[in-house]
């Protein structure tokens, strides 16, 4: 049925606004006035009709008996648009059959603070000291260091597994920085460099991909997998987005302390695919949580290519599709990603909302060890990213163009680095495995009496079978 | 074992101003001391002895409800009582725990100011607000997922999965991160989230809502699984769960909400790792949990009539098994009938039955019979869907081949 209005001045839309904050009327109450009661002639007897054929604007105004004649009279006559409060909201109507585009005409640009060759172009981001900059610069160089090294060991056969963040060296470092440490970091798996940047040690990183009895995961999680609470960096599970929904309840969490912190999660354009996705990104928008969304839009998700991962212009656009507030940045750029996540974290804290970032970027290194992205890419491709585009070049040079960098610096550094990793490796491949009472424990807070029996049986059994066990360690 | 006085009367002050609309005696009328009931030496698995702040645990607590006529013999002090249903003692065990600790909140669809499917949080949204009663969009993974995320970071939610069946949903969360994470992280995070809902063979709901999750849960590692099945044993394994640092999951039964019975006022927590003794005996230790401890004891009726002497556990534990409990029983009778309502297939009764042949091998005279459900999907029409359902006339039936 449709309602038609008389279109005598904008009074109407503004006119409940006004009365709804006022507490006077209920919007929904007022909706249900306008719509289904059937027309009844009013005081003064007045209706209209439309008159066929005729100028399709000309509205017509019924008066209806459920509403008192004098209030609904100063707002229908005033009314300018076809509008109908539906649940959920006062929405306008259209006369035209048109669908909304699937795609903009253009993509949703992207924020950008430096270029290739480390200029500025533009004054409009969040200045950094020299310390943190100079810092971030040495840790994406460790993170680099530390990428290259583990995944020669693992190429060796020193340890069975590993990921590198190559290429997201920026996204890594640069949003770790612009964080605080009680923000709690809810990581897919490619963000080690966060917690690098926490200070987890490189003896940390290779005690926990060698499984050995320093790893405080136990050995128990398969390399790469890092998580510390003393960081606030929650531990890495292999199953894809799962984090995302932890990070909305622990937003929810911090939100009920009323702390002065937010939580902030990563995954990749192929985790934006899975239900927990969706269903976090909408959780957060009803919630108000004060979480960062940090999609690592790096065009790869293992061998599929974001062209077969979804249609939409990337993220940025689903954010408002929930209701979120969104930014694109351009994920090479630690100034860019620097400045949107500093900038996301206060507003996620002070208003209490989610906030998403996209970040544009490239998977220069394979999926992980067990990818030959070759396969499936160009080899020209790769190579063009890794050199073009290389955020830690990048950053260098607008380092070395304020005078707080050199190239000796850089190759004392790289030198350094190197040293300090192989030394942590050769640490963690000497020590000992854990023993066999952690298969047992954390299972539960205390074992209960059938892994107690399990454990007995199979102490037993190694005991027993001593040569076949060798690696056996009590 | 020194009593321990849990609560000050001063707490009643705080609570007095919360107005109740119904007639029944109300949280803040009864006396906020509670008691210490004691505890015998023989709580062997010790999975949360040491979470209870105090309270210790009474073991073998007999609850009397209104339908079996069975001597209640609980090791507490006689004291005062008040009658409720059970939807009820679940409510009251909540919010005594979200009295107690600010960190208890409460998380599902509806279960704000519709107050839940089964009323089991109605009230709670008005008392202690939109944000520690939560509702939540339909997306049992991901709010299942944010309840992971909000005890990892310090919060004790209570997830309630409006029915059991949709936790299939969330069956990821559980299985990879919920049982997982504490173990993954080296013992860095815990996840003290109680995972509550109905479940069971209702009156003709169709088969999606009649599933029995513990039956595709018991694998899990990590996980604890208790069924309640009297007012008495849901409040006391509500609030157990709530204080437990595990993820629990607490399975109600849709048919057993409005099962009436007195419980005592003062405080009581139950211990989650153990079986409750329902009626002693010496011929046949009849094993069940949830609604099938009703059929059970309506059969024992009959069984008694016709001579027999069975003995009901109802084993309350689900994961693990109270095999100290059990295991005397068999020690006893030298006879065992499980009487579940899962599947015959990968059921609670099927790793039971594993689990005692493994343990009692000897003590048994029989082999180990059990009654369960049929590997079908539970029909709508009444008839079959009660044919699915083991019904007294099989458990005396079993009980006498098994005793002859």
């Amino acid at each position: 049925m449709a309602l038609y209005l008389s279109k005598s001045g904008k009074f109407l839309p503004h006119f409940i606004t006004k009365m709804s904050s006022l507490g006077m009327i209920n919007l929904s109450s007022l909706g249900s006035c306008l719509s289904q009661n059937p027309p009844l002639l009013t005081e003064d007897g007045r209706t209209s009709y439309a008159a066929p054929g005729n100028d399709p604007t000309h509205f017509v105004c019924r008066r209806f008996g459920s509403v008192k004649a004098d209030k609904l009279a100063s707002i229908s006559t005033n009314a300018d648009s076809q509008l109908l409060n539906f649940p959920g909201g006062v929405v306008k109507f259209t006369p035209e059959l048109k669908f909304l585009s699937d795609a903009p005409e253009e993509r949703i640009h992207c924020y950008r603070v430096l270029d290739e060759s480390g200029h500025l172009l533009t004054s409009d981001f969040v200045e950094i000291d020299k310390d943190i900059a100079v810092r971030m610069y040495k840790e994406m160089v460790m993170l680099q260091t530390v990428d290259t090294i583990f995944y020669e060991a693992q190429r060796q056969g020193r340890i069975s597994f590993y990921v590198t963040a190559m290429g997201e060296e920026a996204i890594n470092i640069a949003s770790a920085a612009a964080l605080s440490m009680d923000d709690f970091v809810f990581p897919q798996y490619r963000e080690a460099g966060v917690l690098l940047w926490r200070g987890f040690g490189l003896q940390d990183l290779a005690n926990q991909c060698f499984g050995n009895i320093g790893d405080n995961c136990k050995g128990r999680q398969m390399p790469a997998h890092y998580g510390s609470k003393k960081h606030n960096y929650f531990t890495v599970a292999s199953t894809v987005a799962t984090q995302i929904p932890h990070a909305v309840g622990a937003a929810y969490s911090l939100k009920m302390e009323g702390r002065d912190a937010c939580t902030i999660t990563y995954f990749g354009d192929g985790g934006t695919s899975t239900g927990d996705f969706h269903a976090a990104m909408n959780f957060a928008a009803v919630l108000e949580a004060p979480v960062i969304l940090f999609c690592r839009n790096n065009g790869w998700a293992i061998s599929t290519p974001v062209s077969d991962q979804f249609r939409s212009d990337g993220i940025v656009v689903r954010g408002q599709a929930y209701g979120i507030r969104g930014i694109r940045v351009d994920g090479n750029d630690a100034l860019a990603v620097f400045s949107a996540v500093h900038t996301a974290r206060k507003m996620a804290i002070s208003e209490s909302r989610p906030v998403l970032i996209e970040a544009l970027t490239y998977r220069a290194g394979h999926h992980s060890t067990s990818d030959d992205s070759s396969k499936y890419r160009p080899i020209e491709e790769i190579e063009w990213w890794r050199a073009a585009q290389d955020p830690v070049g990048r950053f260098r040079k607008w380092l070395e163009m304020q005078g707080w960098w050199s190239c000796e610096s850089d190759t004392e550094l790289r030198g350094w680095a190197r040293q300090e990793v192989l030394n942590a490796i050769q640490v963690a491949e000497k020590a000992e495995k854990p023993g066999l009472r952690e298969i047992f424990t954390d299972v539960y807070d205390v074992p209960p009496s059938n892994l107690r029996d399990q454990e007995k049986s199979l102490r037993q059994t190694v005991q027993r079978h001593q040569r076949d066990y060798p690696h056996f360690q009590f | 074992m020194a009593a321990t006085i849990l609560h000050g009367v001063g707490a009643t002050t705080a609570l007095s101003s919360i107005n109740y609309n119904n007639s029944r005696r109300s949280l803040p009328e009864r006396k906020r001391t509670s008691l210490v009931i004691q505890c015998d030496g023989s709580l062997s698995s010790g999975l949360n002895i040491s979470n209870n702040r105090g309270a210790k645990l009474s073991t073998n607590a007999v609850a009397q409800t209104k339908q079996e006529n069975v001597t209640a013999s609980t090791t507490s002090k006689p004291g005062l009582r008040h009658e409720l249903l059970l939807f009820e003692a679940l409510r009251e065990g909540l919010e005594e725990e979200m009295e107690r600790d600010p960190h208890v909140c409460v998380m599902g669809e509806d279960v704000g100011h519709y107050g839940g499917s089964y009323k089991v949080t109605k009230g709670l949204a008005d008392k202690y607000g939109d944000l520690r009663v939560l509702d939540t969009p339909i997306a049992e993974n991901s709010f299942t997922g944010m309840g992971i995320g909000a005890a990892m970071t310090g919060l004790r939610p209570i997830v309630e999965g409006m029915n059991m069946g949709f936790l299939l949903l969330a069956f990821n969360q559980i299985s990879n991160n919920c049982g997982m994470l504490h173990y993954t992280s080296g013992g860095q995070f815990k996840i003290p989230i109680v995972i509550r809902g109905p479940g069971g063979v209702g009156r003709q709901l169709g088969a999606e809502h009649s599933q029995r999750l513990e039956s595709y849960f018991q694998s899990i590692p990590g996980i604890q699984m208790v069924a309640c099945s009297t007012p008495y044993n849901a409040k006391g394994l509500m609030k157990a769960a709530i204080r437990s640092d595990n993820p629990v999951i607490l399975f109600e039964h849709v048919l057993l909400y409005n099962l009436k019975e007195r419980i005592p006022d003062e405080e009581y927590v139950l211990s989650l790792e153990e079986a409750e003794m329902v009626r002693p005996g010496k011929h046949v230790t009849v094993l069940t949990y949830s609604r099938m401890r009703y059929h059970v004891m309506q059969a024992a009726k009959t069984l008694v009539n016709k001579g027999y002497d069975p003995e009901v556990i109802d084993i309350r534990s689900l994961k693990p098994f109270d095999l100290h409990t059990i295991g005397n029983s068999v020690k006893k009778t030298h006879h065992v009938l499980i009487v579940e309502e899962c599947m015959r297939t990968g059921g609670i009764g099927a790793s039971l039955t594993a689990s005692i042949n493994e343990h009692f091998h000897d003590y048994l005279d029989a082999p180990i019979v059990c009654l369960s459900s049929q590997d079908v999907p539970t029909p709508y029409a009444g008839a079959l869907e009660e044919w699915t359902v083991v019904q007294p006339a099989q458990i005396v039936a079993a009980v006498e081949q098994l005793c002859q």
